[in-house]
């Protein structure tokens, strides 16, 4: 319990190394604390306003989607009228040709059966002409039974 | 170590008080002490090379250590040391803005150093009271005291270290308001001036003396009760088989440190093994405690129980002592910085 020189020895250390912590301690730690501290801030930061922008574009990006199918439905709609309608009009016209052929070959027909009639009345009068011909023999005058018997061959 | 007889029992605890003490001998000069009785007569012209020893020890330990976190501080993630380091410092900085509200770039640092110089020196307390001077003896050291905290040198040296702070930042912050202080408080008449000043004057001193005693009484009592037990482990002498171990029969009172260097080895080695998984725990203790019961007795049993039990409780005691005389410190500067 001697009270000695010991006091000022530790006071004088005790001063030393309170001067070092103060120099080369205290400072370097706390300031490197700090810095850290406002680094993490900054990320925790960072971070909400990534999310927040992930949600926006999230929310852009289904907008988006909803819009494209809305698009796509409406083209698929306008495709579908526009098939129908070339069906249509395909029938339209495929119905109309096909009338028109029916026509044509009604006509073409009707011609034919004129023409074969031509050439049965010719024919026929040619016949007739022949036959009585050969029933009379040159008795008959050709001339005035001629137009008896074109008579006869238009009536058939 | 000690005997079962008062007298040497007495001469034990003695030693384990006394300093190696250097100092100005009035019949042998600048010399060691031999005893207590030469280091009383060197009087103030001594140092307790001890204390000091330790103490600076401690406090280039703790410099090294805090120096070289502070040489890995990253703005990254902190790993291992610099995470402990920065532990501290944080909880030094909550404590210190606590209670001083003060700016001064001062306070902080002075209080991390208080708190883990301090901790450390009390921190020698948990050393086994025989290890380090019973080894230094072996190598020549007559009286050795581990515990700078119980050197009332020690902690009335700091103590007085943060005095001289007080007063320095009392003149310097309130300067002619600090001697109104000390002479016209508390009673605010000039007839009262003598009053006051011995009453302010006495309330001054009293705060470094307190907190230097404090940190001493405390660690004094507390090393004491460690030495009262480690009186045990050789008070088995005359305890027969039983009572005194083995060390008692051979060795009667003057045990041989190499005879429980052996039991030393004994209990390490077997807590080794169950450190690696060779042997349970349960096996561990009974095993440390048949070792101890064969070297000491019964007696040298309980004293290790006890030892171990008042070192648990003391880990509480020194922290607790460190982080009082630190927030006293920071108290008193910012009571310095206030002007009232």
């Amino acid at each position: 319990m001697n009270i000695n020189l010991t006091l000022f020895g530790q006071m004088v250390t005790f001063a030393f190394f309170v001067w070092f912590c103060m120099k080369f301690v205290w400072p370097v730690i706390i300031d490197s604390m700090e810095e850290r501290q406002k680094k993490i801030a900054d990320g925790l930061d960072a971070a909400d306003r990534a999310l927040r922008d992930l949600a926006l574009a999230q929310d852009k990006a289904t907008d988006q989607m909803k819009e494209a199918k809305q698009e796509a439905a409406g083209i698929i709609d306008q495709a579908n009228k526009r098939a129908n309608q070339i069906v249509d009009e395909a029938k339209q016209q495929a119905k109309s040709e096909g009338d028109r052929l029916k026509v044509s070959a009604a006509a073409e027909i009707e011609q034919e059966v004129n023409r074969a009639k031509e050439e049965l009345r010719a024919t026929v009068a040619g016949l007739a002409l022949a036959g009585a011909e050969a029933v009379l023999e040159a008795s008959i005058d050709e001339q005035a039974n001629r137009v008896l018997v074109d008579k006869l061959a238009a009536q058939l | 170590m000690a005997g079962e007889n008062p007298a040497s029992t007495t001469e034990y605890i003695q030693h384990h008080l006394t300093n190696l003490v250097y100092g100005n001998h009035p019949e042998n000069g600048w010399s060691f002490a031999h005893g207590a009785q030469e280091a009383a007569e060197m009087g103030f012209m001594a140092v307790h090379v001890d204390s000091m020893a330790w103490s600076i020890g401690l406090g280039v330990l703790f410099c090294w250590l805090f120096r070289s976190a502070a040489n890995r501080a990253t703005t990254g993630v902190p790993t291992g040391l610099l995470s402990f380091v920065e532990l501290v410092v944080e909880f030094i900085d909550g404590a210190v803005k606590d209670s001083f509200q003060g700016r001064n770039k001062m306070v902080a640092p002075l209080a991390l150093t208080i708190f883990v110089w301090i901790f450390l020196m009390n921190f020698m307390d948990l050393l086994p009271v025989d290890l380090i001077p019973e080894l230094l003896m072996m190598a020549g050291v007559p009286y050795q005291k581990i515990v700078p905290s119980t050197d009332p040198n020690i902690t009335l040296g700091m103590a007085l270290g943060v005095f001289i702070l007080m007063l320095y930042y009392s003149i310097k912050i309130k300067g002619t308001g600090f001697v109104k202080e000390l002479t016209m408080h508390p009673f605010n008449h000039w007839a009262f001036i003598p009053v006051n000043l011995f009453m302010e004057t006495v309330g001054l001193l009293a705060k470094p003396f307190s907190l230097g005693l404090r940190l001493f009484g405390n660690m004094y009592a507390g090393e004491m009760i460690f030495i009262l037990i480690a009186t045990m482990f050789a008070a088995g002498a005359g305890a027969g088989i039983i009572g005194g171990g083995l060390h008692a029969q051979i060795f009667g009172e003057q045990t041989s440190a190499w005879f429980w260097l052996v039991i030393f080895i004994l209990v390490c080695g077997v807590c080794r093994l169950n450190l690696k998984g060779k042997i349970s725990t349960g096996r561990t203790v009974l095993l440390c405690m048949v070792f101890m019961t064969i070297g000491g007795g019964l007696t040298a049993l309980g004293g290790g129980l006890m030892q171990w039990g008042w070192a648990v409780f003391h880990i509480l005691v020194i922290t607790l002592q460190a982080f009082i005389f630190m927030v006293l410190t920071v108290v008193y500067l910012s009571m310095a910085h206030e002007e009232h």
